[in-house]
């Protein structure tokens, strides 16, 4: 019987059982941020106990940085401090810190990929629950609270218990117009927010095969919307070719890779269940409540409670009232205010590329509010060197420096009021970007562009033309 | 200390997915303590914009001082960010009874001895109708049981055998274990490469 990867990285990384039946769990790589670390550092102090393995821990600034001005000090005092606390932490412990403008800051999820950090077979974990991003690579990525920061400072291990494998195969062909968010939106959509309690999510099938590693980040980084601790996909010769020539992989990088391969859960591996999707019944999906499952194509029209039943009417009920829309009514056409592509979902050069492939001599709604930020100062440089920046600017987007702005709005990227925001984030939480009553609509980078130029939510492939043909 | 027992008075903040971003909005994660989040607890759904009180449960006379938390399924659900159970503890809270809970959040409770425990909706209708009627009543969680008693009546409780046993054994903050095997972590770290 064979093995699945999980189940490989797992016991290559134990080492131990604690006596309440957990396990202790070595940590490859520690991935820190100005937000949910620097607590840990003051804990670390308390203790009296020092950072074990400081070269496994690497730091950035990403969740509280503005977008528009970061010349130091920043016009946020506390901004200014959290982002000071964890630079003065890290040289203090000898952790490597990639600061604002040293051409290697970014959204810790965007950074730890595109130097090669992030590696096949490893287990990574942060302080933030898309981590799960990294599984993109074959990795177990584990989103973890500041407790647990610590316990990775102070020890290089995590406490915890085995996670079941859920297999998700996803075949057959994308249609035109559809991406890898509207792949994850519908997984989410058919599973539910809370499907994946319990369960690592293994992504694989036709679909998964023929994505980029970009777009598999897409998909894994929003596992932990579904519910499950973490995702990933095996590794592959995509996998190798993304990484080769990068920053920090191993310097015998043939060897590396015939290790790597060996991670792949074999074909005769066994999961604890299994999910068959067909991508022919993928469209471009939108939101249209305040958990990423409360989604329907952009064909369809919002739910109605009348069919639902107690808390589920409810759920649809209160999401109604928040979001102000009318059940029944079709999404499509619902006018936007703001328009957000980015974060580490959807902040990549290949999403940026994308919507720069469509969006050349159309302009931004002038009702709308757009802005476009990179996921870190590679993708800015990048997008530059390639003309990006001036296409989104002539659109009428405002081409920002990276962060993870109006994702999570702990920066001064808000919505303001009842706000719509069409938006390549992960999350439509109420409140979740920055206004108690704005309110949040996921979709794929193309389709917010698509949106931002009508004004309203709309369906790339009409706007843009998108046929068989031209993709 | 022991975890196995607790008590207090309950409070219910219905509703299925209530995440982390409504127990602790993501403007009060600026902060490099924990120490002052517990006013900030599900800010936006107690209060308006300008301050004044929404007149939400958590602020009812007839709950002041609660100290078990129900709430419905799949509570804690989103970010990862402890400042949610640092928040709840801080403001009083001891203990989270729901329908379920996701993974990171009850995670961060654990460690941090604030035990998440699973009762099922048709028990929790009873529950909560109960601390609606009589919000003096005490809720006693007992973990040894696996139990909750209030008001004479006993409704079971689930937890991961391995979260009990770390409250029955006062293991929930697993750091001094951890640091317990360094020649061990040694010898993983060097054979995996890593040290």
């Amino acid at each position: 019987m064979g093995k699945n990867l999980f189940q490989k990285v797992w016991d290559d990384h134990v080492i131990r059982q604690l006596d309440n039946g957990q396990h202790q769990v070595f940590m490859a790589l520690h991935l820190i941020h100005e937000v949910t670390s620097p607590q840990a550092f003051g804990m670390l102090k308390d203790k009296g106990l020092n950072v074990a393995y400081p070269k496994r821990t690497y730091a950035t600034v990403d969740h509280i940085i503005p977008t528009d001005n970061q010349s130091r000090p920043l016009a946020d005092d506390m901004a200014e401090k959290m982002i000071q606390v964890l630079s003065d932490a890290s040289s203090e412990h000898g952790i490597e810190f990639f600061a604002p403008e040293s051409g290697s800051q970014g959204i810790v999820h965007v950074v730890g990929p595109e130097l090669g950090l992030t590696q096949p077979g490893m287990t990574i974990c942060c302080g933030d629950s898309h981590t799960a991003t990294h599984g993109a690579f074959g990795c177990i990525a584990l989103g973890i609270g500041t407790s647990q920061v610590r316990d990775v400072l102070a020890s290089q291990t995590l406490a915890m218990d085995p996670l079941k494998v859920r297999r998700i195969k996803v075949d057959g062909e994308l249609s035109v117009g559809v991406t890898a968010k509207d792949v994850i939106l519908h997984i989410i959509r058919i599973l539910g927010v809370n499907g994946g309690v319990g369960y690592a999510y293994e992504y694989g099938g036709s679909v998964i095969d023929a994505m980029t590693m970009e777009e598999r980040m897409t998909v894994c980084n929003m596992s932990i919307e579904g519910g499950a601790r973490c995702g990933y996909i095996n590794p592959d010769e995509t996998t190798f070719e993304f990484l080769k020539g990068r920053e920090r992989v191993p310097a015998d990088f043939d060897e590396a890779c015939e290790k790597w391969r060996g991670y792949a859960s074999d074909l005769e591996a066994s999961y604890d269940d299994e999910v068959l999707i067909s991508a022919a019944d993928i469209k471009p999906t939108v939101t249209w409540g305040v958990t990423p499952a409360q989604a329907i194509s952009i064909e369809e029209l919002v739910p109605s409670p009348h069919k639902a039943e107690g808390l589920d009417k409810n759920l649809i009920n209160d999401a109604l009232s928040y979001m102000k829309l009318e059940a029944g009514a079709p999404i499509k056409g619902t006018k936007i205010d703001v328009a957000f592509i980015g974060s580490c979902t959807n902040g990549r050069l290949s999403d940026f590329q994308a919507v720069a492939k469509v969006i050349e001599g159309k302009t931004v709604a002038s009702n709308v509010r757009a802005i476009a930020v990179p996921g870190s100062e590679k993708v800015d440089k990048d997008a530059r060197a390639i003309g990006l920046h001036d296409l989104f600017e002539a659109a009428g987007f405002e081409w920002r420096k990276p962060g993870c702005s109006m994702c999570l709005a702990m920066n001064p990227d808000k919505l303001v009021g009842d706000e719509i925001c069409a938006s390549s984030s992960n999350r439509n939480f109420i409140g979740r970007q920055g206004s108690s009553t704005g309110r949040t609509i996921l979709m794929s980078p193309i389709m917010v562009a698509a949106s931002a130029i009508e004004g309203s939510v709309a369906d790339a492939r009409e706007v843009f033309n998108l046929t068989e043909e031209t993709s | 200390m022991s975890l196995s027992k607790l008590a207090g008075k309950g409070v219910y903040v219905q509703g299925n997915d209530i995440d982390t971003d409504r127990i602790i909005p993501a403007r009060y994660l600026k902060c490099v303590t924990f120490d002052e989040l517990g006013p900030s607890l599900f800010y936006d759904v107690r209060f308006e914009s300008d301050g004044t009180s929404k007149d939400h449960v958590l602020d009812a006379h007839q709950h002041e001082g609660a100290e078990i938390l129900i709430s419905d399924d799949n509570f804690g659900c989103g970010s990862s960010r402890e400042h949610a159970p640092q928040a709840i503890q801080k403001f009083g809270l001891k203990a989270v009874i729901a329908g379920s809970f996701a993974e990171i959040f009850q995670g961060n409770c654990t460690t941090l001895g604030i035990p998440c425990v699973v009762m099922d909706e048709a028990n929790r209708v009873k529950l909560t109708a109960d601390v609606e009627k009589h919000p003096e009543s005490e809720i006693i969680i007992d973990l040894e049981g696996m139990q909750v008693i209030c008001a004479n009546a006993i409704y079971p409780i689930l937890m991961k055998e391995s979260t009990r046993e770390a409250f029955l054994t006062s293991t929930f903050d697993p750091l001094d274990n951890l640091l317990g095997a360094k020649t061990e972590i040694h010898s993983t770290a060097k054979k995996l490469g890593y040290a």
